[in-house]
C-alpha cells in the first residue's frame, strides 16, 4: 500500500527531472562535437599516441593489437575513432552488449589526435571532409530508396532506431550528425556491418545522409510520436488509454445518481 | 390472459422469493433513494446550471474552432510538453471542435441523470408462445396454400422446382474456381540461375568481390531484375530473389550449405524469412546474427543459416556463388530449395 501514499504529482515530478537531465546532458554533448578540419601532424601523432597508451591500451592492447577485452584497432582508420571517441561510446562505461553513446570524455582537439595516432597504425577509412557531407547535390528520393534498402530493416523506417538480439539495439539517428552518420557507414560500429564506399558509393552515401537529415527536419503534424514504431505502439496506446476512457465514461453513465 | 403475470398483488420483485413459472429466485429491488435534485431545490437548479454551462461551453467552442481556422495561420508549430512540436491549427481546431461535441454528450447524460424522472419502472413479459387459436388459424392456412397450389398433387411442377432449387447454389461455388490456379513450380523456382550476376539493390550495380569489406553487408538483387521491372511478376520475383551479400572471415565460418558456395569468406543468403516471409536483412556483423523483425527468428550465417532462436523451422537458404573472370560476384545456380515461408506442398 505503500505506492498509493505517494503523491500522485510524484510520477510527473520524476519525469520532469529524468528529462530536464537528459536534456542537458544532449546540450552539453552537442555543443560539444562540433565537427573540426582534421590536421595530421606529428606532434598530433605524439599526443594521440600518449593519450592512447593511457587511456586505451589496456584494452585494446600496447600496440592497439586487440585482446581479450577490446578489439583489435590496425586499419580500422580515423573514421572510427572519430565515431566511437567522439559520440562518447568509447571509452567504454562498462561492460556491456554493447556501447551506448554518453558524454565524450575526450575533447575535439584529443579525439582528432587519438583518431591521428590510429591511422597511422594501418589503413582504414579517414574522417569526412565537408565536401564529402555536402548535400546540396544530393537525390533526396534515391536516398530514401537507399535509406529503406539498407538501413530502415534496423534503425526504422522514420529512423528512430529499434531492437536487435541479444539486448543489442539500432540507435535513434534523429540526433546524429552527418559526419557521425558517414562515419557509422564506413567503419560498421558494434554490431552494424560496413558499407562500403565501392558498394556503396559516397555519392549514395550522401543521398542516405541527406534524406536523413530530411527525417530529423521533418515535425509530426499529429503531436506525439510514440516513437514512430507505427501500428504497435498507436495500437497499445489505444487499446490502453481509449478503452480505458470509454470503460470510465460506461461506468459514469451506468452509474446510479445521488 | 397473460400466464406469466405475478399472481400477487404486490409489485413484482419487491419481495424476495420464486418466479411461478421459470423458478428463478428473484431478489427483491433495493428501495428507491431519491436523489439530491429530487428533494432540495437548490441542488436541482445547481444540476440545471451545470448542463445549461456544459452546451453554452459547447457553442464557444465552436465559435472558438471557427475563429482558430481562420486566424492561426496553418504553418504555426507550437511545442506542448510531453506530446511534442505540433500545428497550432491542427491542435486547435482539433481540441475545439472535439470539446464542443464532448460536451454536448457530457450535458446530455449530466441532465438525464440529475434532472430526469428518476422513478423505477417494471416492465412485464409475456410468454413468447403465439395463443393456440393463432396457432391453428396458421397451420390450417398453410393446408389450405397446400391443397389450393396443388403442390402435392402436380408432380411434375414440385420436381423440377425442386430440381432449379438444387442446382440454385452451383454458381457460388464454380465461382471458388478464382482462388485458383495452383501456383505449380512458382513457389518453389527464383529467377536466380549459374552465372547470373549479383547487383546491388535500388542501384544495379555489379559487385566485385574485393569491393566487399570484412564486415560488409549489401542488398543484392539478380542482375536481370531491372530487366522484367516493368513487367507484371516483377514485384513477386523481387520478393523471391532478394538476397544478402555478407563477408567474414573464412576463419569464423562453422559451415556451409554446400561445398565452397562461398567465396573467400563472402556469402549470400536468400533474405527472405523462412517463417513468413518478411525481409530479413538485419545483420549483426560481430556476431554473424541474422535477425528477423518481425518474430525474432534468428539465423547463424556463419553456420549455414541454422536458426539459433525463435519460430522459423527450417534455416535460411544459401545462395552458392563465385567469380566472373573480371571478378565480379555471380551465383553458381540457382537456389537448391524453395526460399520463403514453408507452403503445404513443399513436404
Amino acid at each position: 500500500m505503500a505506492l498509493s501514499k505517494r503523491h500522485p504529482a510524484a510520477l510527473f515530478a520524476v519525469l520532469a527531472v529524468a528529462l530536464g537531465t537528459t536534456g542537458a546532458a544532449y546540450a552539453a554533448v552537442s555543443a560539444q562535437t562540433t565537427p573540426k578540419a582534421v590536421v595530421l601532424s606529428e606532434t598530433q601523432v605524439e599526443q594521440g599516441k600518449q593519450l592512447f597508451l593511457t587511456g586505451c591500451s589496456s584494452c585494446h592492447g600496447l600496440a592497439a593489437q586487440g585482446g581479450s577485452d577490446g578489439p583489435s584497432l590496425l586499419g580500422v582508420g580515423a573514421a572510427a575513432v572519430d565515431f566511437q571517441v567522439g559520440t562518447g561510446r568509447m571509452p567504454l562505461a562498462a561492460p556491456g552488449v554493447q556501447a551506448m553513446p554518453s558524454m565524450p570524455s575526450y575533447n575535439a582537439e584529443e579525439t582528432a589526435a587519438l583518431a591521428a595516432f590510429i591511422a597511422t597504425l594501418g589503413v582504414g577509412p579517414a574522417i569526412p571532409t565537408q565536401e564529402m557531407l555536402d548535400t546540396s547535390d544530393a537525390e533526396l528520393a534515391l536516398g530514401g530508396e537507399l535509406f529503406r534498402t539498407n538501413c530502415a530493416q534496423c534503425h526504422g523506417a522514420a529512423g528512430t532506431g529499434g531492437a536487435l538480439s541479444q539486448g543489442r539495439v539500432a540507435p535513434n539517428l534523429m540526433n546524429s550528425d552527418a559526419k557521425y552518420l558517414y562515419e557509422a557507414m564506413v567503419s560498421g560500429p558494434q554490431s552494424m556491418p560496413l558499407f562500403s564506399n565501392q558498394t556503396l558509393t559516397e555519392q549514395d552515401k550522401k543521398d542516405i545522409i541527406a534524406y536523413v537529415e530530411e527525417l530529423q527536419k521533418n515535425i509530426s503534424p499529429g503531436g506525439a510520436t510514440l516513437g514512430r514504431l507505427g501500428p504497435v505502439t498507436e495500437g497499445l496506446f489505444l487499446f490502453i488509454a481509449g478503452l480505458g476512457v470509454l470503460i470510465v465514461a460506461a461506468v459514469w453513465i451506468g452509474a446510479k445518481s445521488k | 390472459m397473460n400466464e406469466l403475470e405475478h399472481p400477487t398483488s404486490e409489485p413484482y420483485g419487491s419481495k424476495e422469493g420464486k418466479d411461478l413459472v421459470s423458478g428463478i429466485t428473484i431478489f427483491p429491488m433495493e428501495p428507491h433513494v431519491p436523489r439530491k435534485s429530487d428533494i432540495d431545490p437548490k441542488a436541482a437548479r445547481r444540476a440545471e446550471r451545470q448542463v445549461a454551462t456544459m452546451f453554452a461551453t459547447s457553442s464557444l467552442m465552436i465559435i472558438l474552432f471557427v475563429v482558430a481556422y481562420v486566424k492561426i495561420p496553418n504553418t504555426t508549430l507550437i511545442t506542448i510538453p510531453v506530446i511534442g512540436t505540433v500545428n497550432a491549427n491542427h491542435l486547435a481546431t482539433g481540441f475545439a471542435f472535439g470539446m464542443a461535441i464532448l460536451l454536448i454528450g457530457i450535458g446530455a447524460i449530466h441532465w438525464a441523470k440529475k434532472l430526469m424522472p428518476d422513478v423505477e419502472v417494471t416492465q412485464e413479459r409475456h410468454a413468447l408462445t403465439s395463443r393456440e387459436e393463432e396457432r391453428q388459424e396458421v397451420a390450417s392456412s398453410f393446408q389450405r396454400g397446400k391443397a389450393e397450389s396443388g403442390f402435392a398433387e402436380r408432380k411434375i411442377i414440385r420436381r423440377s422446382l425442386l430440381g432449379a432449387l438444387a442446382l440454385f447454389p452451383v454458381p457460388l461455388i464454380v465461382l471458388l474456381r478464382d482462388l485458383g490456379p495452383l501456383p505449380g513450380t512458382r513457389l518453389r523456382e527464383t529467377i536466380w540461375e549459374k552465372g547470373m550476376h549479383l547487383v546491388t539493390d535500388a542501384t544495379y550495380r555489379k559487385i566485385k568481390a574485393s569491393d566487399v569489406p570484412l564486415g560488409g553487408l549489401i542488398n543484392a538483387v539478380p542482375e536481370n531484375l531491372l530487366e522484367i521491372e516493368h513487367e507484371e511478376e516483377n514485384l513477386n520475383q523481387r520478393g523471391k530473389a532478394s538476397i544478402i551479400v555478407v563477408r567474414m572471415d573464412p576463419a569464423d565460418i562453422v559451415s556451409q550449405q554446400g561445398e565452397n558456395w562461398d567465396y573467400q569468406g563472402i556469402l549470400a543468403f536468400s533474405k527472405i524469412c523462412t517463417h513468413l516471409g518478411c525481409p530479413t536483412s538485419l545483420y549483426q556483423q560481430r556476431s554473424h546474427h541474422l535477425l528477423c523483425p518481425c518474430h525474432q527468428s534468428t539465423f547463424d550465417l556463419s553456420d549455414s543459416g541454422n536458426v539459433v532462436f525463435g519460430p522459423a523451422a527450417r534455416r535460411m537458404p544459401q545462395l552458392a556463388i563465385t567469380v566472373d573472370s573480371e571478378g565480379y560476384l555471380i551465383a553458381q545456380s540457382g537456389f537448391d530449395q524453395p526460399v520463403g515461408p514453408s507452403f503445404w506442398e513443399r513436404g
